[in-house]
C-alpha cells in the first residue's frame, strides 16, 4: 500500500490531510497493521475540542486497546460514523474509507510538529 | 518483530520470521502473536485447520514405578487411574487451593509427560523437584529442546493422515501414540486448546522446522494456516477453557474457575482441604461468562457492577467470531452476581456498559471427536 506523500504524520502513527482550515485524521497503515483486526473505534464527539497530541479516542483490535491521539488542535467537525458498522475499514483502507475524524484547525493555521512522509518512513523503517 | 536478544527462540523461530509473523515476548520466548491476522487464523481453525508453535510450553518427563501415586498427592485430578497412552487435564494447587498451574499429564510407555504453561515452567520445575522423593522417581526437562506443534481444526485428521503411518482417525480424544510424522519420531496426541478436534505433535527440536514446512507446503492449498498465540487465545476463550494468569491463578481455585470436574476430593492432594471447604461453604466468587450487550469489548481488569455495587472484574475479553461476532468475556464475580441471566454493568473508560451472564462455554463444536 502506498503511503501518501501529501500527508503529514505524527510519531504516534496518525496521519493528517490538511485542506484549507480543516484537517482529516486517520491512523497509518503501520498502526493498523500493528494493531491487527480493528473491531471497535471510539471517536470524539462532534463539537468537542481536541488538543494537539492529546487523547481523542480509542481504537480496539480483537485483543488490544490503543489510545487514539489528536495530531492537531481544534474543534471536531465530523466523525466517520460508517466505522460503527465497519471498523475493519481502518485495516482495509487506512488512508481512505478508514479515516477517523475531521478537525477545524485552531487559528486556521497549518499544524506544526508533524512529520512529512519521508520522515515518517524513516521512523517506521 | 522483536529484537530483544534476552528472549529465547523456539526451533520454529526462523519459520515464523520467514512467514512474516509478528513476534512478541511471551513466557521468555520470542513467539508469533499473529500471521495473517487473528480473525483469519481463527476462521481457519474453526473451519479448516491451523498450525501453532507451542514450543514455549514446559515439557517434563517423569519415570519410576511410583510416579502415579506421588503425582496423585500433588494435583487435583486422578493420575493413578490413567490408562497407558491416555492424556488428562490436571491442576496443581497451593495449600489455599489456588492454582500453581493447569497442565496436561500424558501416560506413556513406562514414563509420564507433563506439559506445563510456559509462564510457569520455572515455578513448576522447582515445585516438582522439591516434592520428589529421595529416590525412585526421575524428573527431566525437555523445555526448549523438544518442540510442540499443534494442528487444530475439523480438517486436521484428513490433513495429517498422509504424514503418519497409523490410523490417526482411530485415535481417541485425549489419547496419544508414539509414531512418526514424515519419518520423524513423534509423540502424537489428540489434544489441544482451541475447542476443535486436533493433534499435538511432540518432536525433537531439530526436526520441527522441516515438519512445519512440510505441513504448510502440502496443505496450505486446502486451507491450513500458520497461526499465532493471539488467535489461540480467542479460540480457547470461546471454548470456555481457562488460561493461567486469567481464569486460574494462585488466588483463583479450580472450583472458582469452574474446573471442579478436574478436582477429585476423594483422594488426598495439596490444597484438597481448602477446596473441600470452599465447596461446602458454596459462597465463593466464581468465573462466569459474559456477553456484552453493546459494541464495546470488555477487557481484563475492567470492573463489573451488579445493581450499582462492585461485583468483580473481567479476567479475559475479546470479540468472538464464533459467538455471532459478539463481545464475550469471563469475569470473577461475587456469587450473587454470577447466576445465569443476571444483568451486569461493565465499567469501560468511565461509562457503564451492559452485559449478561451466560453459560460457559460460549462455543461448542457440533461434532466432538471420538
Amino acid at each position: 500500500m502506498g503511503r501518501p506523500e501529501e500527508l503529514l504524520y505524527s510519531k504516534e502513527h496518525e496521519w493528517v490531510r490538511v485542506e484549507g482550515d480543516t484537517a482529516t485524521i486517520g491512523i497509518t497503515d503501520y498502526a493498523a497493521d500493528s494493531m491487527g483486526d480493528v473491531v471497535y473505534v471510539e471517536l470524539p464527539k462532534v463539537g468537542a475540542g481536541v488538543k494537539q497530541f492529546g487523547t481523542a479516542g480509542v481504537v480496539e483490535s480483537v485483543k488490544a486497546v490503543s489510545d487514539l491521539y489528536a495530531p492537531v488542535a481544534g474543534e471536531v467537525v465530523e466523525i466517520n460514523d460508517t466505522l460503527e458498522n465497519d471498523p475493519a475499514a481502518v485495516n482495509k483502507d487506512p488512508f481512505g474509507s478508514g479515516w477517523l475524524f475531521k478537525v477545524k484547525l485552531e487559528g486556521g493555521t497549518p499544524p506544526e510538529g508533524l512529520l512529512d512522509a519521508g520522515e515518517y518512513e524513516r521512523l517506521t523503517a | 518483530m522483536t529484537s530483544d536478544t534476552s528472549l529465547r527462540q523456539t526451533a520454529l523461530h526462523d519459520r515464523h520470521l520467514a512467514g512474516a509473523a509478528r513476534m512478541v515476548p511471551y513466557a521468555g520466548f520470542s513467539m508469533p502473536v499473529q500471521y495473517a491476522g487473528i480473525l483469519q487464523e481463527h476462521a481457519a481453525v474453526r473451519h479448516r485447520a491451523g498450525l501453532f508453535d507451542l514450543s514455549h510450553m514446559g515439557q517434563f518427563e517423569l519415570t519410576g514405578d511410583a510416579v502415579a501415586e506421588w503425582a496423585d498427592g500433588l494435583c487435583t485430578n486422578a493420575v493413578a487411574t490413567m490408562k497407558p497412552w491416555q492424556a488428562r487435564y490436571n491442576i496443581f494447587c497451593n495449600e489455599r487451593g489456588g492454582a500453581h498451574d493447569d497442565t496436561i499429564f500424558y501416560r506413556l510407555d513406562g514414563r509420564w509427560l507433563l506439559v506445563v504453561n510456559g509462564a510457569n515452567v520455572d515455578k513448576m520445575w522447582d515445585l516438582l523437584n522439591d516434592a520428589l522423593p529421595a529416590n525412585g522417581i526421575e524428573l527431566q526437562s525437555f523445555h526448549g529442546k523438544r518442540a510442540l506443534i499443534a494442528i487444530q481444526g475439523p480438517k486436521s485428521v484428513e490433513m495429517l493422515a498422509s504424514h503418519v503411518p497409523v490410523d490417526i482417525g482411530a485415535l481417541k480424544y485425549y489419547f496419544c501414540t508414539e509414531t512418526t510424522v514424515d519419518g520423524v519420531p513423534a509423540l502424537l496426541a489428540r489434544t489441544g486448546y482451541t475447542g476443535e478436534d486436533g493433534f499435538e505433535l511432540f518432536v525433537d527440536g531439530d526436526a520441527a522446522s522441516g515438519l512445519w514446512k512440510n505441513l504448510l507446503d502440502r496443505h496450505s492449498g486446502e486451507g491450513l494456516e500458520a497461526c499465532g498465540l493471539g488467535s489461540r487465545d480467542v479460540l480457547r476463550l470461546e471454548a470456555g477453557m481457562p488460561l493461567y494468569g486469567h481464569e486460574l491463578t494462585e488466588e483463583i481455585t479450580p472450583i472458582q474457575a469452574g474446573q471442579s470436574w478436574a478436582v477429585k476430593l476423594n483422594k488426598s492432594f495439596t490444597g484438597r482441604d481448602a477446596l473441600e471447604a470452599q465447596v461446602a461453604a458454596g459462597d465463593y466468587s466464581r468465573i462466569a461468562g459474559l456477553i456484552m450487550t453493546g459494541p464495546v469489548p470488555a477487557r481484563e481488569g475492567y470492573a463489573v457492577q451488579h445493581g450499582g455495587q462492585n461485583a468483580g472484574d473481567i479476567r479475559s475479553g475479546s470479540r468472538a467470531p464464533s459467538v455471532e461476532n459478539k463481545n464475550v468475556a469471563t469475569a470473577l464475580l461475587d456469587p450473587g452476581a454470577a447466576a445465569l441471566g443476571t444483568e451486569l454493568e461493565v465499567e469501560i473508560r468511565g461509562k457503564s456498559h451492559p452485559a449478561t451472564v451466560v453459560p460457559l462455554p460460549f462455543y461448542k463444536r457440533s461434532q466432538p471427536s471420538k
